[in-house]
């Protein structure tokens, strides 16, 4: 089995193998927790994204406990005591970034999530000389004012990559929606404002609702396997139509998806919540069965498998546009209570 | 080299606790530290310091160690000085008092310490947390050296001179200076550099105090038992000692004075040479006192001040040498009061001296109290002085500055007398606490003083309200150094940053005519005059006052800021008061937002700039017009309170208190209950509004509410005839309540907005989900409306106790609360708990309460919270102190205990059959019947209690009609003790810094004591009072004051401590978490006879949360299993079961989850990442061992 050469790139960073542990608070947010992500097969790991927003909100929290009940009685001129908060918000970060680096040799990409353009270029020349290894830009917007037209928000978002892309020599990603209208334009905008690579996709949180409480529950539900499906089709559908690298996030469960992923063009395969379900030790599994099946087809390397059955190369490419959607749903009715 | 010393000083705009920390921090080894009033920031700053790693003058960090009380860190204090580190501590008032046993002792082996002092006074028949000598005059028997100090600059210099001092004299100093007057105001200072400390602090000295230090290697034996054989002459050994100290301390003075060019003597005259007439006297009132000197001098009078430096050792003869010989008559004003004395201490000092040392002839000598718990001292009083020693025989003993009606000893005052020079720029700035005013005016004056080179002061009046309090910032800026060490009483600016304090007070009795107003008004400069109120709009004609109007509050909400207006306001401040070129100073301005909010993110930076050119723009004049508007009532509907509240409290209400006599205030200290319901504040913007259709009356809103406004009652509906139209009603759900109607009614003057009740409200409404059963809505349009509908609600009847069953809150909650609308933060998560035991047990309750939060929303005037219900009964309170309170509550126990026992006797006495039973003998006085009832009753319940007071009744009618005939005097002994017959319950009320660290020892012995007596903690988890210091029961890695680096330390068990005894009932509740468990816990505490502890969770603002989300704080820390719910019962061991039940469930939420919605767990994380995540990673292992053991003791076989 090690014989087989799991090596790949990202962002022209050369990776041990395809599986990058993608952004999430409680896999990274502790610098303890990435020597075990690394001792068990994490190429790369993209730390927890910097909310930008949240960092002002923070600050602005930070401000209120501050001045909250202060200077109201004589005995009790402040309530909190005079602290240094050098660790909150992008001073934290960026200090996050180089605990990082000193405690794993793997490459440590950063990644910076926002709403409006705000100060998105400055954050990025800090994490740059924190020595972030690449940068990964997280376009997250839930666009609710009916008034904003949708070329305006697209606009936005690539006046963002081209500030950032401007502001650093640093490698960027992109991990946009699914939402947009033509996401193959926006790729393609993207690529033209500075981007190197496109991860697919971002997810959403997903509000529930208490029917009983009449309350709202943030209850963030884990990928699954289902959620495979959007960037498999996308990746399937932009490799090698442009210059941008790219990379699946969502819904990698088992060796086998990451095959199929590499399949239709990934260079690297996210993985999030099958480790926050199984725990660490599952990226090592993830490697095995991947391992195990190229072995088993006679693979030695990446390279042999990857884009195989991506649109341009598939031999059905039409199957990856709209057609097979009545097809699949067509089975149902021959099958269960119908 | 002096002037070298000078040309290079760096200057500072501080305050002198900071002035004196900077100096004592770097002159310190070891720093044993207790929160107390005003001194507390001084340990607050170098604790932050010794977080920050930052060295003192050695080179090494500081070891800063908060204490249990100040008597622990006394002994700290004198145990590290037995080691030979350098030694400080910092303190006042009674905390000074806990150490005077060891200040004897450090004394007595004559070792070198400098305590700093922020003066202030003692508890007598109240407190006060305000400044004046009597503490350190309690203290001059201890042999310690008293030193003082009487201005911020003087308060840093003579922290250094002290402790040159006593490294060259070895006796220890209490360095003191005013209480709030020096501590608190801010002055532009020349700070002492380090190298100005190290040629000041000799370093052979220092190692000379090191050398005395214990040491096995050289071993000695020290405090010693002596036999009246040694021990006189042992306390005479010091004599040389003693002797040599003053002219030790005047060299080390005029050491001081050649680095740095400022000269003291141990007594500074400042005067006249010639004078005849001259004011002796210690601490700031030494400043106002110059000040008035030199403003007579230059009316041609021959009059000086002497400034007392060094009090002790005494020096008569340096006294002597300072005065000129040309004096007349002297006056000793002395800012402490020693009843009975001969007089006042410095009084008999200085008599003593003359007597002694005097050569010739010697002047005319009187003494006089002054300034007392910060009583204003004004150039007008010291004026008064000097004038009274013009007489021949001038009064003795005489006090200035107050109306002494009684004794008539008060001298009277010109208050038109004035001295401030046209070139002093005054301001006095009104805002609320919190509104970011006083942070404003501070800058401004930094930003003055730096820029400028005036001179600055800053002096800051807060009152004692901890929601909605009024600030009041008094601000001069002047070409000369500044000695008014009083209020402005004449301003050419007057800004006021709240609308509605137009209506609450005098404003403009300060203004000078000419002078400026400057209005924070929502109506904009054009709507402004017709709104303002008549007697204001009288003031602005007559002094031809030019008025400014912005609306800030709205700006500020524009500009993305909420309610801080500071920015915007203290740009208006700039604009008006012309201290320094408007353009340099909106710089400066910038320039600080930029600093200051820099990486705070650009929005904050951007609106913050944004709102200097708001203010520019939208500060304009406001036109006059005719006086037309009516003028409103000025403080609340007073009208229908008693003579004794208009009278007494309506003067406070209106900033006029200063105005009352002696006569006017009880000697005792005793005050009537129940004042907090005159004082309308209208401190809410919004109110909670009640819906009728949505409720579900649980009445959790009533349970939480912590100023009990928000109440329920349920009632007969056929008084609704009399309802005002806007009166809300429904019928009661409860089937126990069946045909009655129900009401929730708000008292919208006495709310502050706080929303823990919509939080708790359970029920929604189905159709418009984001509305609740209970709503808020702005207050201003509900005032009136709401104000009749609170009125009609009081009259409604008070439920039948009785009749409730009290173990469901929703009919619980409808039992009068007799704790009402306290001074406590909006949200306050104590104050719920206390309303309940006064809901449950108020009728018969006796509190003793610890100094603290509840101490001071309970009992601070001008009005206080707890009532009385119909009948006039109602929870009797008193305070004694911080460190007794277990003790004191005991106290009340063994008394009650004892009247009623002697009413039993008595009872059993007069009701045996009289003679020898014969049937001719008189029928006893207490029929038979009754005395067995009333010796046997159940009072174990409502009925009981109703019951025995129906008994207690009937024997004070038998023993008034049987007095008539009878003489016995037993009749009018038990008359006199009948009360005690019906159950008293005895509460010991007060915070985790009481019953954890300073009263624990007192606390400990009343577990062991097994007398009936209940105790209710009100665990904040930190002082709160003081400002959020760590106490023993701040949980592991929580950030508080003296603990910034975060507590490492788990959270003391007390209610394990509690139950090893076996005999006392423990209860750990919160409210937030578990309602009914709490009215549990209070029911069975109360009734268990013995001692029982209430351990009850209070969220509080020092925690850094949204205090309207406090019970959800409450509820996560149960969770979480940070905070266990249980009970343990002694009576169950009867019963064979464990006493010990755990209620709540393990835990759900991992404690980090808990712990981040907290700003005092988040800050260490922003501040130290790695130890905050080892913190919180031991936490969680103790919450699971913790649960183990609960769990295992729970399920243990009795």
């Amino acid at each position: 089995m090690s014989r087989i050469d799991l090596r790949t790139s990202w962002l022209g960073l050369p990776l041990a193998s395809p599986l990058v542990v993608g952004a999430c608070a409680p896999l990274s947010a502790d610098p303890e927790r990435l020597p075990l992500l690394a001792e068990h097969g994490a190429a790369a790991v993209v730390l927890h994204s910097l909310f930008l927003e949240q960092v002002e909100r923070d600050w602005l929290e930070w401000e209120h406990h501050q001045q909250h009940g202060s200077q109201s009685h004589p005995e009790s001129l402040s309530y909190q005591p005079s602290v240094d908060p050098a660790h909150l918000g992008l001073d934290g970060y960026l200090q996050e970034i180089e605990t990082a680096r000193r405690r794993v040799d793997i490459p440590i990409l950063a990644s910076l999530n926002g709403l409006r353009p705000g100060h998105w270029a400055e954050a990025a020349r800090a994490i740059e000389q924190a020595g972030a290894s690449a940068l990964e830009l997280n376009l997250y917007s839930v666009p609710t004012d009916p008034r904003l037209p949708g070329a305006e928000i697209e606009a936005q978002h690539v006046a963002i990559v081209h500030a950032v892309g401007a502001a650093v020599a640093l490698p960027l990603a992109i991990k946009p929606s699914s939402s947009y209208t033509n996401l193959a334009h926006m790729a393609a905008q993207f690529q033209a404002a500075g981007a190197r690579g496109l991860v697919l996709f971002n997810r959403f949180y997903q509000p529930d609702i208490d029917i009983e409480t009449l309350e709202i529950r943030p209850n963030p539900l884990l990928s699954t396997a289902a959620d495979l499906r959007a960037p498999l089709r996308w990746i399937a559908l932009l490799e090698g139509r442009l210059e941008l690298e790219l990379a699946a996030s969502g819904g990698v469960e088992s060796g086998t998806d990451v095959v199929r992923l590499l399949m239709v063009g990934a260079r690297i395969t996210q993985v999030v919540s099958s480790l926050l379900r199984h725990g660490p030790g599952h990226l090592r599994q993830l490697e095995n069965e991947l391992r195990a099946w190229l072995e088993a087809h006679g693979h030695s390397s990446l390279k042999e498998l990857r884009g195989c059955m991506s649109q341009r190369r598939s031999p059905d490419p039409e199957e990856f546009e709209r057609a097979q959607y009545m097809r699949a749903l067509g089975s149902y009715a021959q099958q269960g209570p119908w | 080299m002096t002037t070298t010393a000078l040309a290079t000083t760096a200057l500072a705009t501080i305050d002198a606790n900071e002035a004196v920390a900077r100096v004592a921090y770097r002159l310190s080894e070891v720093m044993a530290i207790y929160p107390i009033t005003p001194a507390t920031p001084m340990g607050e700053s170098a604790d932050a310091w010794a977080a920050a790693g930052r060295p003192n003058l050695w080179g090494t960090v500081p070891v800063v160690e908060e204490m249990q009380s100040e008597a622990g860190a006394a002994g700290v204090v004198h145990g590290a000085l037995q080691s030979g580190a350098l030694t400080t501590t910092f303190t006042a008032s009674q905390g000074l008092l806990l150490m005077i046993p060891n200040l004897y002792k450090i004394a007595g082996e004559l070792t070198a310490a400098v305590i700093h002092v922020a003066s202030r006074a003692l508890a007598t028949s109240a407190l006060s947390i305000f400044g004046d000598h009597s503490d350190v005059m309690a203290t001059r028997g201890t042999g310690c050296a008293l030193i003082s100090s009487a201005s911020v600059q003087e308060a840093g210099d003579f922290a250094a001179i002290a402790t040159a001092a006593t490294l060259q004299c070895r006796l220890p100093f209490l360095h003191w200076f005013d209480g709030f007057r020096t501590s608190h105001e801010i002055q532009r200072v020349a700070l002492l550099d380090d190298g100005d400390l190290r040629q000041l602090i000799p370093q052979p000295l220092v190692e000379a105090h090191r050398a005395r230090g214990l040491s096995p290697d050289r071993p000695v034996l020290r405090g010693t038992s002596q036999n009246p054989d040694l021990a006189f002459q042992a306390r005479e050994a010091v004599n040389p000692t003693t002797e040599a100290a003053p002219a030790a301390v005047q060299a080390a003075m005029d050491h001081f004075a050649a680095l740095t060019g400022r000269a003291y003597r141990l007594f500074d005259y400042h005067g006249a040479a010639d004078a005849e007439r001259v004011l002796v006297l210690m601490g700031s009132g030494c400043e106002t006192a110059q000040e008035t000197v030199d403003a007579l001098m230059a009316r041609g009078e021959r009059v000086g001040v002497l400034k007392v430096r060094l009090f002790r050792p005494w020096s008569s003869e340096a006294l002597v040498a300072a005065l000129p010989n040309s004096v007349r008559a002297l006056a000793v004003l002395d800012r402490c009061k020693e009843p009975g004395s001969g007089g006042e201490p410095l009084y008999l000092d200085v008599l003593n001296a003359l007597h002694e040392a005097w050569p010739g002839e010697r002047p005319t000598l009187v003494g006089g109290r002054y300034g007392l718990a910060s009583k204003e001292f004004t150039p007008a009083m010291v004026k008064a002085v000097l004038d009274h020693l013009k007489q021949d025989a001038p009064l003795n003993h005489f006090t200035v500055g107050i109306d002494d009606d009684l004794t008539h000893h008060s001298l009277p005052v010109d208050g038109r007398f004035d001295t401030e020079a046209d070139t002093v720029f005054r301001a006095i700035v009104y805002g609320l606490g919190s509104d970011g005013t006083v942070g404003a005016n501070k800058n401004a004056i930094k930003i003055i003083g730096d820029a400028t080179g005036l001179e600055v002061q800053g002096y800051f009046v807060y009152d004692s309200k901890k929601s909605g309090s009024v600030t009041v910032s008094h601000l001069r800026f002047g070409p000369q150094p500044i000695h008014s060490t009083y209020l402005i009483r004449r301003a050419q600016l007057i800004a006021c940053h709240h609308w509605d304090f137009l209506d609450s007070f005098e404003l403009l009795d300060a203004a000078l005519p000419g002078g400026t107003l400057l209005l924070n008004s929502p109506w904009g400069a054009e709507g402004t005059w017709e709104r303002l109120p008549e007697r204001v709009q009288r003031q602005i004609i007559a002094k031809d006052l030019a008025v400014q109007a912005i609306d800030a509050s709205r700006l500020a909400r524009e500009l993305g800021l909420g309610p801080a207006i500071n920015t915007l306001m203290q740009t208006c401040f700039f604009a008006l008061a012309g201290v320094m070129p408007l353009e340099q100073g909106l710089e400066a301005i910038r320039a600080a937002i930029r600093h200051s909010y820099g990486r705070k993110g650009e929005r904050i930076v951007a609106a913050n700039l944004a709102a200097v050119d708001a203010a520019l723009r939208e500060l304009k004049p406001v036109p006059r017009g005719p006086i037309q508007a009516a003028d409103r009532p000025p403080v609340g509907p007073l009208a229908g309170a008693a003579s004794w509240v208009r009278e007494l409290i309506q003067p406070q209400l209106e900033r006029q208190g200063d105005r009352l006599s002696v006569s006017a205030l009880p000697a005792d200290g005793s005050f009537p209950c129940g004042t907090a319901r005159w004082e309308k504040r209208n401190i809410a913007e919004s109110i909670p509004v009640w819906d009728p259709e949505v409720c579900v009356q649980c009445a959790k809103c009533v349970l939480v509410c912590p100023h009990a406004v928000i109440r329920a009652k349920a009632y007969d509906p056929a008084l609704l005839a009399a309802a005002p139209a806007s009166f809300r009603s429904t019928n009661a759900r409860d089937h126990h309540l069946a045909g009655q109607a129900f009401s929730l009614q708000v008292a919208a003057e006495d709310c502050t907005g706080c929303g823990l009740c919509v939080e708790v409200c359970p029920a929604r409404n189905r159709t418009e989900p984001r509305l609740k059963a209970i709503n808020m809505a702005p207050q201003r349009p509900l005032r009136e409306q709401e104000r009749s509908n609170w009125d009609f609600f009081l009259q409604l009847p008070e439920a039948d106790r009785q009749a409730l069953d009290l173990r469901h809150i929703n009919q619980q909650q409808l039992q009068q609360p007799l704790f009402e609308f306290s001074g406590a933060c909006a949200g306050c998560g104590e104050t719920p708990y206390i309303k309940l035991a006064t809901q449950l047990f108020g009728d018969r309750m006796v509190v003793a309460n610890a100094t603290g939060c509840s101490s001071i929303y309970g009992g601070s005037l001008p009005t206080t919270p707890w009532s009385a219900n119909g009948e006039g009964r109602g929870p009797a309170w008193s305070n004694s102190l911080f460190e007794d309170n277990a003790e004191f509550g005991l106290g009340f126990r063994l008394g009650f205990d004892q009247r009623k026992a002697t009413a039993e006797r008595l009872l059993r006495e007069l009701s045996a059959p009289g003679g020898n039973g014969e049937a001719s003998a008189p029928p006893p006085a207490v029929p038979p019947a009754l005395a067995e009832g009333l010796l046997t009753a159940d009072q174990s319940d409502e009925a009981g209690i109703f019951e025995q007071r129906q008994r207690v009744e009937a024997l004070k009618r038998q023993l008034n009609a049987h007095s008539q005939a009878d003489t016995d005097p037993r009749l009018a002994t038990l008359l006199n003790l009948a009360d005690d017959l019906v159950k008293r319950s005895v509460w010991m009320i007060g915070g985790d810094g009481w019953a954890y660290d300073i009263g624990f020892g007192g606390l400990d012995h009343v577990f062991a004591s097994d007398h009936d007596v209940n105790i209710l903690v009100l665990d904040t988890e930190v002082y709160s009072n003081t400002g959020g210091q760590m106490s023993k029961a701040t949980p592991m890695g929580a950030v508080a004051k003296f603990a910034s680096g975060g507590k490492p330390a788990a959270k003391k068990d007390l209610g394990l401590i509690a139950m090893t005894y076996g005999n006392v009932y423990v209860a750990s509740v919160a409210m937030g978490a578990k309602d009914e468990h709490t009215l549990r816990a209070f029911l069975e505490a109360e009734s268990y006879p013995g001692p029982s502890l209430i351990l009850a969770y209070s969220h509080c603002i020092a925690h850094g949360i949204d205090m309207a989300k406090g019970l959800q704080q409450q509820r996560l820390a149960v969770d979480s299993g940070r905070w266990l719910l249980y009970r343990h019962d002694p009576r169950r061991l009867e019963r064979g079961e464990s006493p010990l039940v755990v209620d709540s469930r393990a835990p759900t939420v991992p404690l980090a989850e808990a712990m981040a919605t907290e700003n005092r767990f988040r800050m260490l994380g922003m501040s130290q990442p790695e130890r905050s995540r080892e913190l919180t990673r031991a936490a969680q292992e103790n919450v699971a061992r913790r649960w183990d053991l609960y769990q295992r003791l729970a399920e243990q076989e009795p």
